[in-house]
C-alpha cells in the first residue's frame, strides 16, 4: 500500500504574531518555522499505516526551498520514505484550491499506486481546514475528515470521526481515501540519532509547478486576504484585590454594572 | 449568477438556531448588495418556514441526510447550487459544512474562506473576516470567484426578527456521484444542557479542578446558577473531570459568549484559539503571571475553591 502525506511548514503555535507594514501578511522575521502541528499527526499516522500494511511513505509540500532542513528532521528522519517540495513562485502565490492542484498533481505524478493520503485537519497558521478535502474531490476519492483512530483492513477502512459538539462517529469506506488528523489520532514518535543520519541520504526533490504540467494561472488563488490586522486590543485587564468574597462581591458588581453581562 | 445562498442544517425537525441567524445576515447582506437571499435544504424540514427569517426562496433535495455523508451533502448540495446560481453561498461552519464546502470549491473551481467571524460589504463584495494562527490575527478575505463560498462560525450575529412570511419551496432533483461512506456508529456526547457554541455565558475549568466531584461542585454548580454552558480545558477533559464534548479550544469547541470564565486554567495558545473571542472574560487563577490574565477583562489571583462558591453565592444573593 503506498500512502501519501502532506506536511505544510508553518509559524510555530506559541509565536508572537506581528503584521507587517502595510497590514498585507505576517511579519515572519525572527519566527522559529516548524512542522505544522496537524501534520505532525499525519506524518506519524502515515508511518505506521507503513509500519502494518508495508509499502512506500512519500511527503509532499508546498513552500520554501529552505524548507528541506526540516523535511529531513520532521518526515525523512522519521520513516518518511521520500519527499518532495514544490517551492517555485507559482506554488507559493497559490490559494488553498491551488495548494490543493499543486499537491495532488504532485502526488498523481511521483506516488503511483497510492492508496491513502493523510493531512492535517487544519494548519495552525491560515487554519483554513480546507485543502485535505479539495485534494479528495479533485482525486474523486473519500474522505474523512477530523479523524480519532484509524484501522485499515485489506481494501476498506474503518475511522473514527470528530463532529460538531463532542459527538464522535465510527464510518467504514474503501480506499482510497483522504485522511484528516485530529488532536489525540496518535502521539508523533520523535527521531532517533540514527535515523537522523540516515535521512541526510534519502530522496528528496525540489520541484516547480511547470514541472507537474500546471500553470501560474491555473493554481492563481480565487480568494485572497486583502489585509491582515491584530485582533483589536483588550483594554488592560482590572486585577480585583481582596480576599475571596471581596473579590467575589466586586467582581459581579463589575459584572452587572460596568460590563452588563449579568 | 444572482443571490446569496444559504445551507440551513436542521435537527429533529427543526432548524438550527444557526440557520436562521445566518438568513437574517443574508438579509441584511443582499439588500446592501440590492439581491435576494435563497437557502438551501437537504432532506426533510419545514423548509417554507425559512421565510419567517428572510429567505425569499427555498432549494430542497429529497432524502435520507439524517446520518452525515461528504458525498451525499456534496452532490446534493452541487446541485443545488447549479440550479439557484448564487454568487455566493453561505453556512455556519458546522462539521457538515466545514467538511463538504472545500469540496463544493473544488468541484465549482471557487474559493472559499473558512470559518468568519464577520461578513461584511466593501465596495460591493463580500468580505469575510477570520481568525488566522490560532486567533493571533485576522484577516479579510474575498472571493474573486463564483460562486463564493463563506462559513461563519456561530454566534456571529443576533437572530433575525421574524418577518412572518411563508418561503416558495422548488425541489431540486441530485443524483448520489461520489464515494459514499457507512455509518457504523455514532457516539452521542454526554453533555446535558446548553449548547456551548451558541452560548451566551461559558464557565470553563481547567487541570487545577483536579476530579469530576470537584467540576459538578464548582464549575457545573456556577454554571447552573448564572444559566451558563459549561466548558473545559483540554487537560480537563482528557484527565476525565467532563465530557470530552465540554473542551473549548483548537481541538474542541469554538466559543463566542458575552461573558466567559476561565477558572484554572493557565491561558495555551490553543485554548485561547476557542474562546478568545468572546466579549468579557474573568481569569481566576493562582498563578499571577498565567497567561490568561492578558486576555482578561477581569482578573482575580486567588484559589478558585475559595473565589468560585463566593461567586455562586453572591449572584444567588442578587436573586
Ligand atoms: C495540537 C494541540 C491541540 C490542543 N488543543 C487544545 C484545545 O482544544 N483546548 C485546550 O484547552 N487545550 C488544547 N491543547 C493543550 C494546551 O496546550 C494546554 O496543555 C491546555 O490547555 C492546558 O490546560 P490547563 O490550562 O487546564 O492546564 P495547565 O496549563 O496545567 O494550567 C493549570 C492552571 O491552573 C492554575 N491553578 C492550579 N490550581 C489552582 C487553584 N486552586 N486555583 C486557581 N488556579 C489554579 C495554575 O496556576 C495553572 O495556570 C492542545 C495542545 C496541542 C499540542
Ligand atoms: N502548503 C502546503 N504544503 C503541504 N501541505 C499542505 C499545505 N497547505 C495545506 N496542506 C495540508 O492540508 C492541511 C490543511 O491545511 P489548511 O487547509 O491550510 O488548513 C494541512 O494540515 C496540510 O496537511
Amino acid at each position: 500500500m503506498n500512502i501519501g502525506v502532506c506536511v505544510k511548514m508553518t509559524a510555530n503555535a506559541d509565536a508572537r504574531i506581528k503584521i507587517n507594514g502595510d497590514a498585507t501578511g505576517v511579519d515572519m522575521a525572527g519566527i522559529k518555522v516548524v512542522v505544522s502541528d496537524y501534520d505532525e499527526y499525519a506524518v506519524e499516522e502515515a508511518i505506521r499505516t507503513k509500519e502494518k500494511h508495508g509499502g512506500e511513505v512519500v511527503s509532499f509540500t508546498v513552500g520554501d526551498k529552505s524548507n528541506d532542513k526540516l523535511i529531513r528532521s520532521g518526515a525523512l528522519a522519521l520513516g518518511v520514505d521520500r519527499s518532495i517540495i514544490i517551492s517555485d513562485d507559482d506554488a507559493k502565490a497559490a490559494g488553498a484550491l491551488g495548494v490543493a492542484k499543486v499537491l495532488t498533481a504532485a502526488l498523481q505524478k511521483n506516488l503511483e499506486g497510492c492508496d491513502i493520503l493523510f493531512t492535517g485537519k487544519a494548519s495552525i497558521d491560515d487554519g483554513s481546514a480546507q485543502v485535505g478535502a479539495m485534494m479528495a474531490e479533485l482525486l474523486g476519492w473519500a474522505q474523512v475528515t477530523k479523524v480519532l483512530s484509524l484501522e485499515i483492513d485489506g481494501t476498506t477502512f474503518k475511522a473514527t470521526r470528530q463532529m460538531d459538539a463532542g459527538v464522535r462517529q465510527v464510518v467504514t469506506g474503501t480506499l482510497p481515501v483522504v485522511i484528516t488528523c485530529e488532536d489525540g489520532l496518535n502521539t508523533p514518535r520523535y527521531a532517533k540519532l540514527p535515523n537522523i543520519m540516515k535521512a541526510k541520504r534519502k530522496p528528496l526533490a525540489q520541484i516547480s509547478v511547470a514541472d507537474l504540467g500546471l500553470d501560474a494561472a491555473g493554481v492563481a488563488p480565487k480568494a485572497s486576504t486583502l489585509r491582515y490586522e491584530l485582533p483589536p486590543t483588550r483594554p488592560a485587564g482590572r486585577i480585583i484585590d481582596g480576599d475571596a468574597a471581596t473579590a467575589a462581591k466586586e467582581l459581579v458588581r463589575l459584572l452587572r454594572d460596568e460590563a452588563k453581562v449579568i | 449568477m444572482s443571490g446569496i445562498l444559504v445551507f440551513a442544517e436542521h435537527a429533529d425537525g427543526a432548524f438550527k438556531s444557526t440557520a436562521t441567524e445566518l438568513i437574517g445576515k443574508a438579509a441584511e447582506l443582499a439588500t446592501a448588495l440590492g439581491t435576494t437571499v435563497t437557502a438551501a435544504v437537504l432532506g426533510d424540514a419545514p423548509a417554507a418556514d425559512l421565510g419567517a427569517a428572510g429567505a425569499a426562496k427555498v432549494y430542497q433535495a429529497a432524502g435520507d441526510f439524517a446520518a452525515y455523508d461528504t458525498g451525499a451533502t456534496t452532490d446534493a448540495l452541487a446541485a443545488i447550487i447549479r440550479e439557484a446560481q448564487p454568487d455566493i453561498v453561505l453556512a455556519t461552519a458546522s462539521f457538515a459544512a466545514s467538511d463538504a464546502f472545500p469540496r463544493l470549491a473544488a468541484r465549482f473551481d471557487s474559493g472559499m474562506a473558512s470559518e468568519c467571524t464577520n461578513l461584511t460589504i466593501e465596495e460591493g463584495k463580500l468580505v469575510g473576516r477570520r481568525p488566522m494562527f490560532s486567533g493571533k490575527c485576522f484577516g479579510s478575505v474575498t472571493v474573486s470567484s463564483s460562486p463564493a463560498l463563506f462559513t461563519v462560525r456561530p454566534n456571529s450575529f443576533t437572530q433575525p426578527a421574524s418577518t412572518g412570511g411563508a418561503a416558495d419551496v422548488v425541489a431540486v432533483a441530485w443524483e448520489a456521484t461520489s464515494a459514499a461512506l457507512t455509518v457504523v456508529e455514532t457516539l452521542a456526547t454526554d453533555s446535558a444542557g446548553i449548547d456551548l457554541t451558541t452560548a451566551d455565558k461559558v464557565v470553563s475549568g481547567g487541570r487545577s479542578l483536579k476530579s469530576v466531584e470537584n467540576f459538578d461542585k464548582v464549575i457545573r454548580s456556577l454554571a447552573s446558577t448564572m444559566g451558563a454552558g459549561v466548558g473545559a480545558s483540554r487537560a480537563a477533559s482528557d484527565a476525565g473531570y467532563c465530557s470530552h464534548s465540554e473542551q473549548v479550544g483548537q481541538t474542541g469547541q469554538m466559543v463566542n459568549p458575552s461573558l466567559y470564565i476561565a477558572a484554572g486554567i493557565s491561558g495555551a495558545i490553543q485554548h485561547l484559539a476557542g474562546m478568545r473571542t468572546s466579549k468579557v472574560i474573568v481569569a481566576i487563577n493562582k498563578d499571577a503571571d498565567a497567561p490568561i490574565f492578558e486576555h482578561a477583562t477581569y482578573g482575580i489571583v486567588a484559589d478558585l475553591f475559595e473565589v468560585l462558591p463566593a461567586i455562586d453565592a453572591e449572584i444567588r444573593a442578587l436573586g
